[in-house]
């Protein structure tokens, strides 16, 4: 049975990957499980400098999902690299992920820049879609024009696979993924969390202390998939698939919509042994389809 | 290290108003200090619920927990024998050593659960023991048989007078003469900060943020802290004094 996948040559032994910002730098997991069972680790989101994020509260429950507000709390471009990173290599295998955002062109061009020299990082995937920061994130991912000059941008100095990661937040998804696929990425993510809010009514107030957050979790699994499948009916590069997952037949399901390798992200936060359980169900899920190898199933829907 | 596994129900009581306390049976290796957490799956609702632990023994342990929303309120109607599957062993817990000879501990309404394993650890390593506990109403006292027979000494303070002193559990302390080389707290945020700026020895505070995992992989409960931004739910919840920034 094979469950190996390729992404843009690199080999994933399954793909199964933990979203970024689901699962920290890595490292906080590893008193878990082995790490090692997972394809890969998009890491946490990565900016220039240190940011603090968000004030608290940033998280809002919601049903068969929830909203976060962290706002890309991170130690910056340099301690991802000189600590996070090397901490990670010393326990995993699989492919490491560097996740990027920023605030400007020239940000997300340091970044990718660094993060593309680190021999442990195998694939940068560059969020234009954080709905959390202002000013930032989102803003280059809902106009196909910035999203296809910060592709073009990072591209430009990158020796690694670019990944961008798409936000729904938009009213032509595929529209975007175009110009980005055209300005020379070589994969996609979809989806990042789709913009949402809460409100206290004992306090008249919104739950999350920033107002509105990203909604995620099983209720967004179908906009994913029907994203991910038009995208990938428009585009000819390879996509993680990301967007309320949570067990080895939505790995199925995302892939047969079209993905390559497929992120588990909020599933993480309420069951964190969810990906090691994927992995280990997924061979028994294959089979139970007839499915011999995994990448016969991509893009047949 | 944190650990997910499943535990079964023994009992579920209320023990004040609005205030429940549940037994559950399983495995406690991941537990190590008083004032650490569990995260309990409550069927329908996304997230899980974190709760501090009143105290544990090789074959299980127990929570209290006040119904603030729906996942609390559906918990109240669970019966012996439910198997719930909760995470154990989360957060660092009270330093006890760090008390040499004589510790003061302050608690208010539900901050009374996750000292009471520290108050037993430090009263059996040979430390006297001052306990203030604040309440808003006597129908509000917890554990306070508990307390009794741990071998502290006990004072209460209730902000109606309808038992112990009446006021703040600042004013029982400026009524007592203690020796205390340490202190710990446990409560609301205000009565925290307050125990903290009165008190002239070092001590640590547990601090509560709304959460999202409670293993320390989502940055959704982060504090700033004099040492920088840190989770509550991995680098706390107990923080030493002059970490925190209320």
């Amino acid at each position: 049975m094979v469950t190996e996948v390729n992404l843009c040559g690199i080999r994933l032994k399954n793909p199964v990957i933990p979203a970024s910002g689901t699962f920290g730098f890595g490292t906080e997991m590893a008193g878990m499980y082995d790490l090692n069972v997972l394809g890969g680790i998009s890491l946490k989101g990565t900016t220039k400098n240190d940011r603090y994020g968000n004030e608290c509260p940033r998280i809002a429950e919601c049903p068969e999902g929830m909203i976060n507000s962290v706002g890309l709390q991170n130690p910056g471009i340099d301690a991802l690299l000189e600590e996070k990173v090397p901490a990670l290599r010393k326990i995993f295998g699989g492919a490491i992920i560097a996740n990027i955002s920023g605030f400007s062109v020239e940000e997300y061009v340091h970044c990718c820049e660094k993060a593309s020299k680190s021999p442990e990082i195998d694939i940068l995937e560059v969020n234009i879609s954080c709905p959390n920061v202002h000013g930032g994130g989102m803003a280059f991912g809902t106009s196909a024009t910035a999203a296809a000059e910060v592709t073009a941008a990072v591209k430009a100095v990158s020796r690694k696979p670019v990944f961008i990661k798409l936000s729904p937040n938009v009213t032509d998804i595929v529209e975007i993924a175009r110009a980005c696929e055209n300005a020379g990425a070589d994969g996609l993510t979809l989806i990042n969390t789709i913009l949402g809010m809460r409100i206290d009514i004992a306090r008249r107030k919104p739950v999350v202390a920033n107002r509105y957050g990203g909604f995620s979790g099983r209720a967004i699994f179908p906009i994913a998939l029907r994203m991910v499948n038009q995208v990938a009916s428009a585009c000819s590069i390879p996509i993680m698939g990301c967007g309320g997952v949570s067990c080895a037949e939505d790995v199925i399901e995302m892939m047969m919509a079209g993905a390559t390798a497929v992120q588990v992200g909020a599933e993480n936060l309420r069951n964190p042994m969810v990906c090691k359980q994927i992995v280990e169900e997924l061979p028994q899920v294959m089979n139970k389809y007839g499915i011999s190898d995994i990448n016969e199933i991509i893009k047949a829907v | 290290m944190p650990q997910a596994s499943r535990y079964k129900v023994i009992s579920n009581r209320e023990v004040a108003s609005q205030t429940w306390q549940m037994r559950l049976e399983g495995d406690t290796s991941a537990f190590s200090r008083g004032g650490q957490f569990v995260d309990v799956a409550v069927c329908g609702h996304f997230l899980r619920r974190p709760f501090a632990v009143r105290e544990w023994d090789d074959t299980g342990f127990d929570i209290l927990y006040k119904v603030v929303g729906h996942g609390t309120e559906e918990m109240t109607s669970m019966q012996a024998g439910t198997v719930l599957d909760i995470l154990t062993g989360l957060g660092n817990g009270f330093d006890a050593s760090r008390c040499k000879a004589s510790a003061l501990v302050v608690s208010g309404g539900l901050g009374a659960s996750p000292v009471f394993s520290l108050v037993k650890e430090l009263v059996a390593g040979g430390r006297s023991v001052t306990v203030v506990m604040g309440y808003n109403t006597a129908d509000d006292i917890l554990l306070f048989d508990e307390y009794k027979a741990s071998g502290a000494d006990i004072h209460i303070s209730t902000l109606d007078g309808s038992k112990g002193v009446k006021g703040f559990v600042t004013d029982v302390i400026d009524t007592l003469q203690g020796n205390w080389d340490y202190f710990y707290t446990c409560g609301p945020k205000v009565m925290m900060k307050a125990v903290c700026e009165k008190l002239e020895i070092p001590g640590e505070a547990s601090l509560e943020e709304r959460m999202g995992c409670g293993c320390g992989i989502c940055y959704g409960c982060t504090c700033h802290t004099a040492k920088g931004p840190k989770r509550v739910c991995a680098d706390g919840p107990v923080f030493r004094k002059e970490d925190i920034i209320w």
